[in-house]
């Protein structure tokens, strides 16, 4: 009983949400209740026992990504609306037709899930957290590997993008110190 | 009783809302917003079968998924601040450069 309430609360609060984000014009409104809807999708992660996977989706999308947003809107000029006319109809017909085919393939899916084995059964009494970290450094080690190089690059990349003067040398700027300052 | 199919279909009308907001909107920002969407719909799919199988396969994905989308928005944020300061616009069809 108590699941059936949460799960159709949290169901209504996410879609309320997520359209508010996609059909709000003011993009400081879609940002807020785009963080909105992501702590709700916690509480989902919360309901499917999965615990560790819904404190990180707290931590990092409502702490880190929102905040990268917040922080990214600064840079632009949100108060001027964005004028939005569709100019080809042809293609937009063309596009929702096929994205329509893709969908019902995607929804219809889960017909040929019946013969599905799990490959990695949880164990009796080790709980969630556990659990993730024996999968995560045993099968997925690889993976998570390659996801904290891909983080790096990223953080790389962002600090290279947004920073104006990179293309200057440190040490080269050193040396020219004295010339700076005449000029 | 709330059983896997209830998490399915939910997972389902998410990502439509995503794919309509990747759709109609013509500001950047707003597709950003949409892709955190369709990421999101589909991490709730993966945590639900995660759960009904038995398997934690699932809520792996999910985390790597989490890592792709933070750095998504790093580097995607980064462009679009480059191309603020160059354009002043977020308009999508101002990116248009090669048009004639």
């Amino acid at each position: 009983m108590y699941e059936i309430i949460a799960f159709y609360t949290f169901a209504i609060l996410t879609i309320s949400m997520f359209s508010i984000v996609v059909l709000s014009k003011n993009a400081l409104y879609s940002m807020s209740a785009l963080a909105g809807g992501m702590i709700f999708i916690a509480g989902f992660f919360f309901l499917l026992d999965a615990e560790f996977l819904g404190v990180v989706q707290i931590i990092v999308y409502t702490g880190a990504v929102m905040a990268l947003y917040a922080f990214g809107m600064m840079f632009f000029d949100t108060t001027r609306e964005v004028k939005e006319k569709i100019h080809a109809k042809k293609v937009v017909y063309i596009l929702a037709i096929l994205s329509a085919v893709c969908l019902v393939t995607i929804l219809s899916a889960p017909i040929y899930s019946a013969n599905i084995q799990a490959l990695y059964p949880t164990l009796e009494g080790v709980g969630n957290i556990q659990m993730i970290g024996i999968v995560l450094f045993t099968k997925y080690l690889i993976p998570f590997e390659l996801a904290a190089i891909m983080l790096l690059v990223a953080m790389i990349a962002g600090i290279v993008l947004v920073s104006d003067r990179m293309d200057l040398n440190i040490t080269v700027k050193e040396d020219n110190e004295e010339e700076g300052e005449m000029i | 009783m709330i059983g896997l199919t209830h998490y399915l279909v939910l997972s389902g009308i998410l990502f439509i809302i995503g794919l309509i907001g990747v759709m109609k909107r013509k500001n950047l920002l707003m597709l950003f917003f949409s892709t955190e969407i369709l990421l999101n719909a589909v991490n709730i799919g993966f945590a639900a079968v995660s759960k009904y199988y038995g398997d934690l396969s699932g809520q792996m994905f999910a985390f790597f998924i989490i890592a792709v989308a933070a750095s998504e928005v790093a580097v995607g944020l980064g462009l679009l601040a480059l191309w603020y300061k160059r354009t002043g616009s977020i308009n999508l069809d101002e990116l248009q450069m090669m048009k004639g």
